[in-house]
C-alpha cells in the first residue's frame, strides 16, 4: 500500500531554482534518458505499455498503446507533440509543473520521441502563460547546450529537434486534432477521425500527441520500472497523478497522490471546506465532467470508479463549491465558456451552446419560462454525440448533471432570481460573513475527516 | 458575444481591421526575424502563430501590413492569415495598452470573486470590457480560465499571474503601474510591457526566466504535507525485490 501522497512530478517544486538544469541533474535528472538511449526504442514503448500509464489529459487512453499505433514501416517522418494547452476550467497542474520543473517535461519529451523514433518534437503550450513559456524556452536551450537535444544525443546516433510553440488563446486547441491544425498555422478546428493522428497527424505524418503530465511521467517509469509505478494506484488506474483542488476549500492546492484517493481524504488534506460551510457539488475532472455531490465523497478517484458513478476522472481538476453557491449561476458561467470557445465548425455546438446560454440566463434572472428545464435537456440531447468533437459533448455535462442533482433550483428560476436564492457576495472569498445563521452551528469544519 | 434580442453577433460585427491604416513599423530587421521563426519548423506555415505574436510586439496589434508581410513570407494568401488572426483571442485588432489586464470570469473565479473584481477594475479604470484607457496604459478584458484555479480569483497582467486577488490588491497594483513603479508578478517576473511579452511568445527570450519563485504556496501544499508526514513515492529498489507481491 503506497503512502497517501506520493510526490514524484512535484517532488522538486519546493527546491530553490528547480527549473535550472544543474539543479534538476543533482536530483538524478536525465539519468532516465541515459538509460533509455541504451535500450531499443521498441523496448521503451514496451516499458511504458507495461507500466499501465493512462493519458493524464482527460481521456485516460493507455499511453504505451498510443505509441505502439505509430506505423514504423511508414517512410514519413514521425512527430511527437506535447499537449500543454491546459485550458479546461479547473485544470491547473501542467502550468505549475512547467513553471517549476520544465526539465521533467523536456526529459520526458526526448525519451518519448526516441521511443517512437521521432526526430522532431513540439511542446504546444497555451500562449497566456508568459513566465511558463520563458522557463520552457530556457530549459530547451539548456538541454541543447548539454547535448540532450540536437545531433548525436549523448554520443548516440539519435537526433532530435524540439520547439516550444506558444498558442494564441483558444480552448479548442486542447482537442488533439484542432491542436494539429493550429500547429500547422491554421485556425484551430478539429479534424474528422479516422484517420487518427497516429497514422496521419502533423503534416499528414504519423504523430503521437500526449498530455504534458503523461510525458513528464515517462522518465520515472523508465528509471524505476513498471512495478514501481504499479505500486501506486489501482489495478486499472496505475501510478500517481496530480489532483488539483480549487474553490471553497480552506487551502486549495496541488496534491500528487496514487490514483484512487478519495475526495474525502483530499478535502481533509486541504484543511476542510471553508469554515462554516459544507460541500454542495464538485467536478472530478474539469467542467466537462459531470458534477458530483457530497454523496460521492468516498468514491475512489480512478478512471473506472468515476466512470461507474456517471462522470469522468478527466484531468483530476476538483472544483469544489459550497452551500452558498447557485448551481444555476455556475452552470451558466461554464456554458458561456463553451459558447465562447466553440470553434464554429459544427452546428450543434455553435448554435446549441448559444441557445443554452439564452435559457440559462433567463433562469438565473428568475424569468424562466414554463418547460425551460426540459428544453435544456432536449437541447443537450441534440448536442451530445452529434457534435464534431468533445467540446460540444463537454458543454452538456454540467447542465444535465446539475439538473439531475438540483432540478428544483432550475425550476425556481421560473420565478426567483438565483442571486436572491444565493446572494452572490456570500460565495466570494473576500467577504467574510459575520453571521452564518443555521449553518455554523451544525457544521463541523473538519467534517470531511 | 450575443445580442440581447436573439441576433447572433459574430466577429463580422466587431471592429474589423482598419484597412485604411497602411503605415507599419515592421522594417527589415523584423522581416528577418519573421523569416527566422519560419525556419524553426519543418513546414514554414507552422510559424504563423508565433509570427503574428511578433507582429503584435512591433505594431501593438495585428495590422493589415503585418498580415500582408506574413502572407508574403509564407507564400499563402492574406485571407489565410486574416482567417487565423481573427480566430485566436490573443490577437488584437485594436491597439492594446502597455498593460493588458485580464480578469478571469469563468465559473470558479467568477464565483470566488472574479465578477466583483472585474466590476471594480472597470470602475477604477473607467473602461468597459476590451477597452483601453485614454492614456494608452491599460486594456481591460475578462478572460477565460487561465489554469490557476487554486489561486482564484486570478488576474493576469501581460499574461503574468496575479494570484488570490481582491479588489483592493488589484487596484493598488494598477495604481503602482500607473505611477511608473516596478511590479513583480506573484509567480513570475517583473512586469514588462504587453509588446515585450508578445516578443517572448514569438520565441525571442528576454532574459527574465530566472526571476520569480519555483512555485507558489498552493502548488507546493501537497508536497509540504507529504514531507511533514514522511509520505513519499515507493522506493524503487524495495518494489523491485517484492516483484509480483503488489496488489
Amino acid at each position: 500500500m503506497a503512502d497517501t501522497l506520493t510526490p514524484v512530478l512535484t517532488a522538486n517544486w519546493g527546491d530553490e531554482r528547480a527549473w535550472k538544469l544543474d539543479n534538476y541533474e543533482q536530483r538524478g535528472g536525465y539519468q532516465a534518458l541515459r538509460k533509455a538511449l541504451q535500450m531499443d526504442p521498441a523496448d521503451v514503448v514496451t516499458a511504458v505499455k507495461d507500466s499501465g500509464l493512462r493519458g493524464r489529459g482527460g481521456a485516460g487512453f493507455p499511453t504505451g498503446m498510443k505509441w505502439s499505433f505509430i506505423p514504423q514501416d511508414n517512410p514519413k517522418p514521425k512527430y511527437l507533440v506535447v499537449n500543454a494547452d491546459e485550458s479546461e476550467p479547473g485544470t491547473c497542474k501542467d502550468i505549475p509543473m512547467m513553471m517549476a520543473s520544465p526539465h521533467t517535461l523536456v526529459e520526458g519529451v526526448i525519451i518519448s520521441a526516441y521511443a517512437i523514433r521521432a526526430s522532431y518534437a513540439f511542446i504546444y503550450v497555451r500562449g497566456e502563460v508568459l513566465h511558463v513559456i520563458r522557463r520552457l524556452q530556457q530549459a530547451v536551450r539548456e538541454a541543447y547546450s548539454a547535448g540532450y537535444i540536437g545531433k548525436h544525443i549523448l554520443g548516440s546516433d539519435y537526433d532530435l529537434e524540439l520547439v516550444v510553440h506558444a498558442g494564441a488563446g483558444a480552448y479548442i486547441c486542447g482537442e488533439e486534432t484542432a491542436l494539429l491544425d493550429s500547429l500547422e498555422g491554421r485556425r484551430g478546428q478539429p479534424r474528422l477521425r479516422p484517420p487518427f493522428p497516429a497514422v496521419a497527424g502533423l503534416y499528414a505524418s504519423p504523430t503521437v500527441i500526449n498530455n504534458a503530465e503523461s510525458i513528464a511521467s515517462v522518465p520515472g517509469i523508465v528509471l524505476n520500472g513498471a512495478n514501481w509505478f504499479g505500486a501506486m494506484g489501482t489495478e486499472k488506474s496505475k501510478g500517481m497523478g496530480i489532483f488539483s483542488l480549487s474553490g471553497h476549500v480552506t487551502n486549495p492546492g496541488q496534491f500528487e497522490a496514487p490514483l484512487g484517493i478519495t475526495l474525502r481524504k483530499l478535502i481533509e488534506l486541504a484543511g476542510g471546506m471553508r469554515e462554516g460551510h459544507t460541500l454542495k457539488f464538485w467536478t472530478p475532472g474539469g467542467s466537462s465532467t459531470p458534477l458530483l455531490t457530497d454523496e460521492h465523497l468516498d468514491l475512489p478517484l480512478d478512471f473506472d470508479s468515476v466512470a461507474a458513478a456517471g462522470s469522468m476522472l478527466g484531468t483530476r481538476a476538483l472544483q469544489l463549491f459550497d452551500d452558498t453557491t447557485s448551481v444555476v449561476r455556475t452552470v451558466l458561467r461554464w456554458t458561456e465558456f463553451y459558447k465562447h470557445e466553440s470553434c464554429g465548425k459544427c452546428t450543434p455546438c455553435r448554435e446549441g451552446t448559444w441557445w443554452l446560454v439564452q435559457i440559462l440566463k433567463r433562469l438565473e434572472a428568475g424569468r424562466g419560462e414554463e418547460g425551460d428545464v426540459d428544453k435544456l435537456l432536449d437541447l443537450c440531447e441534440n448536442i451530445l454525440g452529434r457534435s464534431f468533437c468533445a467540446l460540444g459533448d463537454g458543454a452538456t455535462s454540467p447542465i444535465t448533471s446539475a439538473i439531475k442533482h438540483f432540478r428544483d433550483e432550475f425550476e425556481a428560476g421560473m420565478h426567483t432570481p438565483a442571486w436572491e436564492l444565493f446572494p452572490y457576495e456570500r460565495s466570494t472569498i473576500f467577504v467574510r460573513e459575520p453571521a452564518l445563521a443555521g449553518a455554523a452551528g451544525e457544521t463541523d469544519p473538519g467534517a470531511s475527516a | 458575444m450575443s445580442g440581447e434580442n436573439g441576433h447572433m453577433k459574430t466577429h463580422f460585427d466587431e471592429p474589423s481591421l482598419d484597412y485604411s491604416a497602411t503605415e507599419t513599423k515592421i522594417g527589415e530587421e523584423t522581416i528577418a526575424e519573421l523569416r527566422q521563426i519560419a525556419a524553426r519548423y519543418p513546414q514554414p506555415r507552422s510559424a504563423l502563430l508565433p509570427m503574428l505574436h511578433l507582429v503584435q510586439s512591433v505594431e501593438g496589434r495585428i495590422t493589415p501590413a503585418g498580415i500582408e508581410i506574413c502572407a508574403d513570407i509564407l507564400g499563402i494568401t492574406p485571407a489565410d492569415v486574416s482567417g487565423v488572426a481573427t480566430f485566436y483571442t490573443m490577437y488584437k485588432r485594436k491597439p492594446v495598452g502597455d498593460y493588458h489586464v485580464g480578469v478571469c470570469t469563468t465559473a470558479l473565479c467568477a464565483i470566488m470573486g472574479g465578477d466583483e473584481l472585474l466590476a471594480r477594475l472597470q470602475d477604477h479604470l473607467g473602461v468597459g470590457n476590451d477597452e483601453t484607457t485614454e492614456d494608452g496604459k491599460f486594456t481591460l478584458e475578462h478572460i477565460e480560465c487561465n489554469a490557476a484555479c487554486d489561486y482564484a480569483p486570478v488576474m493576469m497582467i501581460n499574461w503574468e499571474f496575479f494570484d488570490n486577488m481582491t479588489p483592493e490588491r488589484a487596484t493598488a497594483i494598477l495604481d503602482q503601474l500607473r505611477a511608473g513603479e516596478e511590479v513583480q508578478s506573484t509567480r513570475g517576473a517583473r512586469l514588462c510591457t504587453w509588446k515585450q511579452a508578445e516578443r517572448v511568445l514569438a520565441g525571442f527570450p528576454d532574459g527574465r526566466a530566472d526571476e520569480g519563485p519555483t512555485a507558489g504556496p498552493a502548488s507546493t501544499l501537497g508536497l509540504e504535507i507529504a514531507r511533514r508526514n514522511g509520505w513519499q513515492a515507493p522506493d524503487p529498489d524495495a518494489v523491485a525485490e517484492n516483484k509480483g507481491e503488489e496488489g
